[in-house]
Protein backbone atom coordinates (compact mmCIF):
# COMPACT_ATOMS: atom_id res chain seq x y z
CA UNK A 1 0.00 0.00 0.00
CA UNK A 2 1.39 3.43 -1.01
CA UNK A 3 -0.60 6.61 -0.44
CA UNK A 4 0.98 9.84 -2.41
CA UNK A 5 0.39 12.87 -0.51
CA UNK A 6 0.33 16.49 -2.50
CA UNK A 7 2.28 19.20 -1.28
CA UNK A 8 1.33 22.79 -2.37
CA UNK A 9 3.45 25.99 -1.77
CA UNK A 10 1.62 26.62 1.38
CA UNK A 11 1.12 23.20 2.49
CA UNK A 12 1.79 22.73 6.27
CA UNK A 13 0.38 19.58 7.37
CA UNK A 14 1.93 17.32 4.44
CA UNK A 15 4.86 15.69 6.98
CA UNK A 16 2.56 15.01 9.30
CA UNK A 17 0.10 13.20 7.10
CA UNK A 18 3.05 11.54 5.44
CA UNK A 19 4.31 10.40 8.73
CA UNK A 20 0.50 8.77 9.46
CA UNK A 21 -0.02 7.20 6.34
CA UNK A 22 3.78 5.32 6.95
CA UNK A 23 2.55 3.95 10.39
CA UNK A 24 0.30 1.70 7.82
CA UNK A 25 2.27 1.49 4.70
CA UNK A 26 4.78 3.13 2.29
CA UNK A 27 4.06 7.12 1.49
CA UNK A 28 5.56 9.33 -0.69
CA UNK A 29 4.91 13.33 -1.59
CA UNK A 30 4.02 14.73 -5.27
CA UNK A 31 4.58 18.07 -5.87
CA UNK A 32 2.13 20.22 -6.92
CA UNK A 33 3.36 20.80 -9.88
CA UNK A 34 3.68 17.07 -11.19
CA UNK A 35 1.41 15.75 -13.35
CA UNK A 36 2.54 11.75 -12.57
CA UNK A 37 0.63 10.04 -9.29
CA UNK A 38 3.68 7.47 -9.71
CA UNK A 39 1.42 4.68 -9.63
CA UNK A 40 0.39 5.50 -5.38
CA UNK A 41 -2.47 3.45 -4.26
CA UNK A 42 -4.45 6.37 -2.82
CA UNK A 43 -3.65 9.87 -2.98
CA UNK A 44 -4.41 12.35 0.87
CA UNK A 45 -4.34 15.93 -0.33
CA UNK A 46 -3.16 17.69 3.21
CA UNK A 47 -4.13 20.48 5.51
CA UNK A 48 -2.24 24.05 5.24
CA UNK A 49 -2.74 27.35 3.33
CA UNK A 50 -2.03 26.42 -0.50
CA UNK A 51 -1.50 29.25 -2.61
CA UNK A 52 -2.11 31.14 0.41
CA UNK A 53 -5.51 30.41 0.46
CA UNK A 54 -5.85 33.48 -1.69
CA UNK A 55 -9.14 34.28 -3.22
CA UNK A 56 -10.41 31.45 -1.69
CA UNK A 57 -8.99 28.56 0.06
CA UNK A 58 -8.29 25.98 -2.43
CA UNK A 59 -9.39 27.87 -5.30
CA UNK A 60 -6.28 28.13 -6.78
CA UNK A 61 -4.71 24.72 -5.72
CA UNK A 62 -8.07 22.98 -7.59
CA UNK A 63 -5.98 24.12 -10.81
CA UNK A 64 -2.38 22.99 -9.67
CA UNK A 65 -1.12 19.91 -12.22
CA UNK A 66 -1.47 17.58 -10.09
CA UNK A 67 -5.16 17.74 -9.58
CA UNK A 68 -5.81 16.88 -13.16
CA UNK A 69 -4.38 13.74 -12.16
CA UNK A 70 -6.06 13.18 -8.81
CA UNK A 71 -9.00 13.91 -10.45
CA UNK A 72 -8.22 11.25 -13.25
CA UNK A 73 -7.32 9.12 -10.77
CA UNK A 74 -10.54 9.74 -8.92
CA UNK A 75 -12.91 9.69 -11.79
CA UNK A 76 -11.42 5.90 -12.00
CA UNK A 77 -12.48 5.00 -8.73
CA UNK A 78 -8.97 5.52 -7.20
CA UNK A 79 -8.78 6.90 -3.22
CA UNK A 80 -8.94 10.34 -2.24
CA UNK A 81 -8.47 11.59 1.28
CA UNK A 82 -8.61 15.28 1.88
CA UNK A 83 -7.50 16.70 5.52
CA UNK A 84 -8.82 20.49 6.18
CA UNK A 85 -7.71 22.76 3.39
CA UNK A 86 -7.46 19.30 1.26
CA UNK A 87 -11.07 19.27 1.79
CA UNK A 88 -11.50 22.48 0.74
CA UNK A 89 -9.51 22.15 -2.23
CA UNK A 90 -11.47 18.47 -3.13
CA UNK A 91 -14.93 20.69 -2.85
CA UNK A 92 -13.60 23.54 -5.14
CA UNK A 93 -12.56 21.10 -7.32
CA UNK A 94 -16.20 19.46 -7.46
CA UNK A 95 -14.71 16.28 -6.44
CA UNK A 96 -17.03 16.98 -3.19
CA UNK A 97 -20.35 18.22 -2.65
CA UNK A 98 -20.14 21.80 -1.06
CA UNK A 99 -18.23 24.18 0.54
CA UNK A 100 -16.92 25.52 3.74
CA UNK A 101 -17.39 28.72 4.72
CA UNK A 102 -16.22 31.22 7.23
CA UNK A 103 -16.19 30.13 10.83
CA UNK A 104 -19.56 31.12 12.22
CA UNK A 105 -17.59 32.04 15.19
CA UNK A 106 -14.87 34.45 13.00
CA UNK A 107 -12.08 32.46 14.91
CA UNK A 108 -9.12 30.86 13.84
CA UNK A 109 -9.74 28.07 16.49
CA UNK A 110 -8.12 25.35 17.17
CA UNK A 111 -9.17 22.48 20.08
CA UNK A 112 -10.20 19.26 20.27
CA UNK A 113 -13.25 17.72 18.77
CA UNK A 114 -15.30 14.46 18.98
CA UNK A 115 -16.90 12.97 15.66
CA UNK A 116 -19.21 11.03 15.43
CA UNK A 117 -18.86 8.06 12.51
CA UNK A 118 -21.85 8.31 11.28
CA UNK A 119 -20.92 5.66 8.79
CA UNK A 120 -18.52 3.13 9.92
CA UNK A 121 -18.67 0.95 6.87
CA UNK A 122 -17.12 3.30 3.83
CA UNK A 123 -13.63 2.59 2.52
CA UNK A 124 -12.27 5.63 5.04
CA UNK A 125 -13.84 4.37 7.94
CA UNK A 126 -14.61 0.83 8.22
CA UNK A 127 -11.66 0.51 10.96
CA UNK A 128 -12.78 3.27 12.65
CA UNK A 129 -16.28 1.30 14.05
CA UNK A 130 -17.14 0.28 17.57
CA UNK A 131 -15.44 -3.08 18.40
CA UNK A 132 -14.29 -3.59 14.99
CA UNK A 133 -10.82 -5.11 15.92
CA UNK A 134 -8.10 -6.30 13.19
CA UNK A 135 -6.17 -8.92 15.02
CA UNK A 136 -2.55 -7.31 13.47
CA UNK A 137 -3.86 -4.03 14.13
CA UNK A 138 -4.10 -1.39 16.96
CA UNK A 139 -7.04 -1.41 19.49
CA UNK A 140 -10.27 -0.86 18.15
CA UNK A 141 -10.83 2.97 18.49
CA UNK A 142 -14.55 3.87 19.53
CA UNK A 143 -17.69 5.27 17.21
CA UNK A 144 -16.41 8.45 18.64
CA UNK A 145 -12.96 10.14 17.16
CA UNK A 146 -11.10 12.32 19.10
CA UNK A 147 -9.36 14.68 16.62
CA UNK A 148 -7.93 18.14 16.90
CA UNK A 149 -9.52 20.54 14.13
CA UNK A 150 -7.69 23.77 13.43
CA UNK A 151 -9.29 26.53 10.86
CA UNK A 152 -11.12 29.50 10.09
CA UNK A 153 -12.43 28.63 7.13
CA UNK A 154 -14.50 25.28 8.00
CA UNK A 155 -18.18 25.88 8.06
CA UNK A 156 -19.42 23.25 6.00
CA UNK A 157 -22.38 25.23 3.33
CA UNK A 158 -24.67 22.90 0.79
CA UNK A 159 -28.00 24.13 -0.21
CA UNK A 160 -30.60 22.42 2.02
CA UNK A 161 -32.17 20.17 -1.22
CA UNK A 162 -28.48 18.88 -1.36
CA UNK A 163 -27.90 18.27 1.90
CA UNK A 164 -31.44 16.39 1.74
CA UNK A 165 -29.24 14.06 -0.66
CA UNK A 166 -26.42 13.86 0.69
CA UNK A 167 -28.25 12.87 3.61
CA UNK A 168 -30.27 10.22 2.10
CA UNK A 169 -27.67 8.92 -0.10
CA UNK A 170 -25.51 8.02 3.27
CA UNK A 171 -22.66 10.58 2.16
CA UNK A 172 -22.47 12.50 5.88
CA UNK A 173 -19.74 10.03 7.41
CA UNK A 174 -18.87 12.20 10.31
CA UNK A 175 -20.69 14.33 12.77
CA UNK A 176 -19.64 16.85 14.83
CA UNK A 177 -20.77 15.55 18.37
CA UNK A 178 -23.22 17.76 20.40
CA UNK A 179 -21.60 21.09 21.32
CA UNK A 180 -18.35 20.50 19.48
CA UNK A 181 -19.93 21.95 15.85
CA UNK A 182 -17.58 25.14 16.86
CA UNK A 183 -17.63 26.45 13.00
CA UNK A 184 -21.12 26.44 12.36
CA UNK A 185 -21.32 23.36 9.76
CA UNK A 186 -24.94 22.76 8.72
CA UNK A 187 -26.48 19.68 10.05
CA UNK A 188 -23.09 19.26 12.07
CA UNK A 189 -21.49 17.53 9.36
CA UNK A 190 -17.47 17.51 9.49
CA UNK A 191 -16.92 15.19 6.53
CA UNK A 192 -18.43 13.95 3.78
CA UNK A 193 -17.84 11.57 0.63
CA UNK A 194 -18.55 11.34 -3.07
CA UNK A 195 -21.29 9.38 -4.55
CA UNK A 196 -19.27 6.43 -5.33
CA UNK A 197 -17.49 6.60 -1.88
CA UNK A 198 -13.59 6.79 -2.99
CA UNK A 199 -13.43 10.59 -2.33
CA UNK A 200 -13.95 11.74 1.27
CA UNK A 201 -12.96 14.93 3.28
CA UNK A 202 -13.44 16.00 6.56
CA UNK A 203 -12.46 19.41 8.19
CA UNK A 204 -10.78 17.53 11.78
CA UNK A 205 -7.38 16.26 11.22
CA UNK A 206 -6.78 12.43 11.53
CA UNK A 207 -3.09 13.04 10.80
CA UNK A 208 -2.40 15.10 13.94
CA UNK A 209 -3.59 12.32 16.39
CA UNK A 210 -1.84 8.89 15.53
CA UNK A 211 0.62 8.60 18.34
CA UNK A 212 -0.44 8.81 22.40
CA UNK A 213 2.34 11.25 23.13
CA UNK A 214 -0.16 14.02 21.14
CA UNK A 215 -3.13 12.54 23.28
CA UNK A 216 -5.29 10.01 20.55
CA UNK A 217 -4.37 7.58 17.94
CA UNK A 218 -8.30 7.87 16.76
CA UNK A 219 -7.03 9.36 13.64
CA UNK A 220 -5.12 6.15 12.85
CA UNK A 221 -8.59 4.67 11.71
CA UNK A 222 -8.72 6.46 9.02
CA UNK A 223 -5.55 5.42 7.58
CA UNK A 224 -6.05 2.20 7.69
CA UNK A 225 -9.33 2.05 6.56
CA UNK A 226 -7.77 3.36 3.85
CA UNK A 227 -5.14 0.63 3.41
CA UNK A 228 -7.98 -2.47 4.16
CA UNK A 229 -10.03 -0.86 1.28
CA UNK A 230 -6.59 -0.94 -1.29
CA UNK A 231 -5.30 -4.62 0.32
CA UNK A 232 -8.61 -5.81 0.95
CA UNK A 233 -9.00 -5.00 -3.12
CA UNK A 234 -5.83 -6.53 -4.61
CA UNK A 235 -7.14 -9.78 -3.21
CA UNK B 1 -11.64 47.25 -21.16
CA UNK B 2 -11.25 47.99 -17.46
CA UNK B 3 -13.73 45.80 -15.53
CA UNK B 4 -14.62 45.21 -11.65
CA UNK B 5 -16.30 42.10 -10.21
CA UNK B 6 -18.44 42.25 -6.95
CA UNK B 7 -18.70 39.41 -5.03
CA UNK B 8 -21.28 38.78 -2.36
CA UNK B 9 -22.33 35.93 -0.60
CA UNK B 10 -25.50 34.50 -0.99
CA UNK B 11 -28.30 35.62 0.37
CA UNK B 12 -29.53 33.64 3.03
CA UNK B 13 -25.97 31.84 3.83
CA UNK B 14 -25.01 33.43 7.60
CA UNK B 15 -22.44 36.04 7.25
CA UNK B 16 -20.35 36.31 10.38
CA UNK B 17 -18.27 39.40 9.26
CA UNK B 18 -21.65 41.25 8.20
CA UNK B 19 -22.77 40.37 11.73
CA UNK B 20 -19.89 41.81 13.62
CA UNK B 21 -19.54 45.06 11.69
CA UNK B 22 -22.95 45.48 12.42
CA UNK B 23 -23.01 45.18 15.97
CA UNK B 24 -19.55 47.36 15.65
CA UNK B 25 -21.12 50.40 14.03
CA UNK B 26 -23.79 51.31 17.08
CA UNK B 27 -21.07 50.91 19.42
CA UNK B 28 -19.46 53.88 17.74
CA UNK B 29 -22.79 56.07 17.27
CA UNK B 30 -23.60 54.89 14.23
CA UNK B 31 -27.70 53.95 14.77
CA UNK B 32 -30.07 52.56 12.33
CA UNK B 33 -27.64 50.50 10.51
CA UNK B 34 -28.58 46.84 9.04
CA UNK B 35 -28.38 44.31 6.49
CA UNK B 36 -24.73 44.44 6.62
CA UNK B 37 -22.94 41.93 3.96
CA UNK B 38 -19.17 41.93 3.49
CA UNK B 39 -17.92 40.48 0.01
CA UNK B 40 -14.92 40.77 -2.21
CA UNK B 41 -13.42 43.07 -5.29
CA UNK B 42 -12.10 42.13 -7.93
CA UNK B 43 -11.09 45.27 -10.81
CA UNK B 44 -9.31 43.59 -13.52
CA UNK B 45 -7.97 44.60 -17.45
CA UNK B 46 -9.34 42.33 -19.81
CA UNK B 47 -8.93 42.49 -23.92
CA UNK B 48 -11.90 40.33 -24.14
CA UNK B 49 -15.09 41.43 -22.04
CA UNK B 50 -17.38 38.40 -23.05
CA UNK B 51 -14.64 35.97 -20.86
CA UNK B 52 -15.74 37.93 -18.00
CA UNK B 53 -18.43 35.92 -16.83
CA UNK B 54 -16.62 32.31 -17.63
CA UNK B 55 -13.69 33.64 -15.48
CA UNK B 56 -16.00 34.13 -12.50
CA UNK B 57 -17.67 30.89 -12.91
CA UNK B 58 -14.66 29.21 -12.93
CA UNK B 59 -12.35 30.73 -10.77
CA UNK B 60 -13.35 34.42 -9.35
CA UNK B 61 -16.29 33.10 -7.24
CA UNK B 62 -18.19 29.98 -6.28
CA UNK B 63 -21.36 30.01 -7.34
CA UNK B 64 -22.16 27.78 -4.88
CA UNK B 65 -22.15 30.34 -2.05
CA UNK B 66 -21.56 33.85 -4.01
CA UNK B 67 -23.02 36.10 -6.20
CA UNK B 68 -21.21 37.81 -9.05
CA UNK B 69 -22.10 40.89 -10.43
CA UNK B 70 -19.73 42.47 -13.42
CA UNK B 71 -19.11 45.85 -14.25
CA UNK B 72 -17.41 47.52 -17.45
CA UNK B 73 -15.64 50.51 -15.97
CA UNK B 74 -14.29 51.76 -19.65
CA UNK B 75 -10.94 51.51 -21.51
CA UNK B 76 -7.94 49.76 -19.57
CA UNK B 77 -5.77 51.62 -16.82
CA UNK B 78 -2.10 51.90 -17.79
Amino acid sequence: MRFGVLQFPGSCDEVDALLAARRVGEAELLWHGERDLRGVDAVVVPGGFSYGDYLRAGAIARFAPVMEAVTEFARKGGLVLGICNGFQVLCEAHLLPGALLGNANRRFTFRQVQLEVVRGDTRFTSACAAGDASPMGPPPPPAILSIPAKHSWGRYYADASTLDELEAAGQVVLRYAPGDNFNGSLRDIAGVCNTEGNVFGLMPHPEHAVDPLTGSTDGLCIFESMRLAVEGARV
Amino acid sequence: MRARVLIRPKAGILDPQGEAVQRALPALGFAGVSNVHIGRLVELDVDDPDELESMCEKLLANPLIEDYEVQLLGPSSD
